[in-house]
């Protein structure tokens, strides 16, 4: 196993509903899915976010698209206009969660390697 | 197939887009989202000053810089650009085209603002789809109130013969839909095809954020933004479609930038709800189909709702947001400083908030403190320092004690010059659903 940041092997948008955040997680490679699946729970990503999601994280899967939704409640003070944070709709979100740290086999990433 | 090309993902969006979009490659329709859900209560408060205004101007000045290129080629416009006064926004259209003879289409019935207290009244509660609060609880505090119509409506005034299209509050994704359901023969029953339409139009509804904009991949080496390319969708009848963008433009279309912006602002992924039908996410099957063009298949969708959503916009109480910037040496130590200074005077000041934020740009105004500790030799640092309250004169108060801390706080300050913050009126977004049977679309269309 290797210890990486998600960005190593996912990438992501985010964006806002109200005072919920969304972050759409992306696999950059099919294969890297089923370890998107395994290890970004919705427990890690509340814990990840514990400072700024206020409520709870829940978690839609998308294996269509390689892709998990993270719907981030009461993350955005209020949102919209009450807001007082510079990011008041989350979208630099989606680049805060690419910092959190998983485990990946070591045979997936040597097979293939992505650039940083 | 036909070609329908989005030039403006939102009000402040590129003024040359559309006229990029009409000129640079084939189109059969320019759709062009202009509202947000509080820029229907700004354009409410323009219409209360002056009966002819209350929509976005922008449109208008669009059509009159691209009005030879629309009617020597006869693309059609389908703009939400009507706010508040569609039926203004309409005259002012037509005087800009200066195209006798062109038929625009009007959708309005959406402002429901005058009809509020009849509907409260008949136990239509209008309740937060946020907190479950009526509708009463804010009612003397309401600035407007429109309904999310869809697709079909647009549809009929192309049906209708309209080549331009002007909308009050309809969904982005309507845009889209509404020239397919038309030019397809869609019926409002046929889930699927509504569902592959409103995806298309959500793929494409915030202008070239599918086409590279905002894209994580490998955005380095994403050739021209200068000259980003806004989508184009060619839509087939079975409900299939291609985004691409005109061949010669900056950007890129990919498998990678198209399922970020499905995935922007999604909520449930089976369930996309839209006035037209509910689109199911899980089932879109994506496939790079040659350079900067990708396929869509396989969308699936299910029946429409028995509600429209409704977007009620209404005064919050009021904000103001201060900043000052500290240099090396210690500059997060000083903004730190004058973070507490700020906080120590606003109490011996006796003054009140609902909410007082500092972040500090530079070391953790995005991520928090996921950002980690910032280098001890951090070049500058801003602090960022806003409060929100009920009170307008403690705010007011407030916007004055950023000033003095230019002279009377830690050393190496700077970037005073924009004067004081500004005293905002906070108009915060109230989303509801009302039964479809209580409001329905005035759909008309004259010649001009």
């Amino acid at each position: 196993m290797a210890r990486v940041k998600l960005v190593t092997i996912a990438h992501a948008r985010s964006g806002d509903k109200g005072d919920t955040a969304n972050v759409g997680l992306i696999a950059l490679k099919p294969e890297y899915y089923p370890v998107l699946v395994h290890e970004v729970t919705a427990e890690r990503v509340k814990k990840h976010f514990a400072e700024i999601c206020l409520s709870t994280v829940e978690r839609f899967e998308l294996p269509n698209l390689g892709a998990l939704n993270f719907l981030l409640h009461e993350s955005l003070d209020g949102g919209g206009t009450l807001s007082l944070k510079a990011d008041a709709q989350g979208k630099t979100y989606s680049a805060a969660l690419l910092r959190m740290e998983i485990d990946v086999p070591d045979d997936l990433l040597s097979k293939n390697p992505v650039s940083g | 197939m036909i070609r329908i090309a989005n030039g403006q993902g939102f009000w402040g969006d590129s003024l040359e887009a559309p006229l990029e979009q009409l000129r640079r490659g084939p189109i059969d329709y320019l759709t062009l989202d202009y509202l947000a859900e509080v820029t229907m209560s700004i354009l409410q408060k323009q219409r209360s000053r002056d009966p002819r205004a209350g929509y976005a101007r922008d449109f208008v000045d669009m059509i009159g810089r691209g009005a030879s290129d629309i009617a020597t080629r006869g693309i059609k416009v389908v703009a939400n650009a009507g706010g508040v006064n569609p039926e203004a926004c309409r005259d002012a259209v037509a005087k800009a085209l200066n195209r006798p003879g062109t038929k625009i289409g009007v959708v309005a019935g959406d402002d429901i603002m005058a009809s509020l207290d009849g509907l409260i009244a008949r136990g239509v509660a209008l309740k937060s789809m946020d907190t479950g609060e009526p509708l009463s609880s804010i009612r003397p505090r309401v600035q407007s109130a429109n309904v999310y119509f869809g697709a079909a409506a647009i549809a009929n005034a192309l049906a209708q013969g309209a080549q331009i299209v002007i909308t009050g509050r309809t969904t982005d994704t309507g845009l889209v839909l509404g020239p397919m359901m038309h030019e397809f023969n869609w019926r409002c029953d046929d889930w699927d095809k509504l569902a592959a339409g409103t995806i298309a139009g959500h793929t494409v509804e915030c202008g070239a954020q599918c086409t590279g904009g905002n894209c994580q991949v490998d955005w380095q080496s994403i050739p021209h933004f200068e000259d980003i390319g806004y989508p184009v969708i060619e839509a087939e009848a079975d409900g299939t479609f291609v985004v691409t963008k005109h061949a010669g433009t900056g950007g890129r279309v990919t498998v990678a930038s198209i399922k970020e912006q499905l995935l922007y602002e999604m909520g449930d992924p089976h369930e996309y709800i839209t006035p037209d039908c509910v689109a199911d996410f899980t089932t879109i099957q994506l496939q790079q189909d040659g350079p900067d063009r990708v396929r869509f298949s396989g969308i699936q969708g299910k029946p429409a709702t028995a509600m429209y959503k409704v977007s009620i916009s209404y005064s919050a109480g009021f904000k103001a947001i201060g900043t000052l910037m500290y240099s090396w040496p210690g500059a997060y130590q000083k903004a730190k400083a004058a973070d507490t200074i700020l906080r120590q005077r606003l109490e011996r000041l006796g003054l009140r908030f609902d909410a007082i934020r500092s972040e500090f740009a530079g070391v953790n105004a995005c991520h928090g403190s996921l950002a980690g500790e910032p280098a001890p030799d951090i070049a500058e640092v801003i602090l960022r320092f806003g409060v929100r309250g009920q009170d307008k004169a403690a705010i007011e108060r407030f916007t004055k004690e950023i000033a003095p801390l230019a002279l009377n706080g830690p050393p190496t300050v700077t970037g005073l010059g924009a004067g004081r913050p500004k005293v905002e009126e906070i108009v915060a977004y109230w989303p509801a659903l009302i039964p479809k049977t209580e409001v329905s679309p005035q759909i008309s269309v004259q010649e001009t």
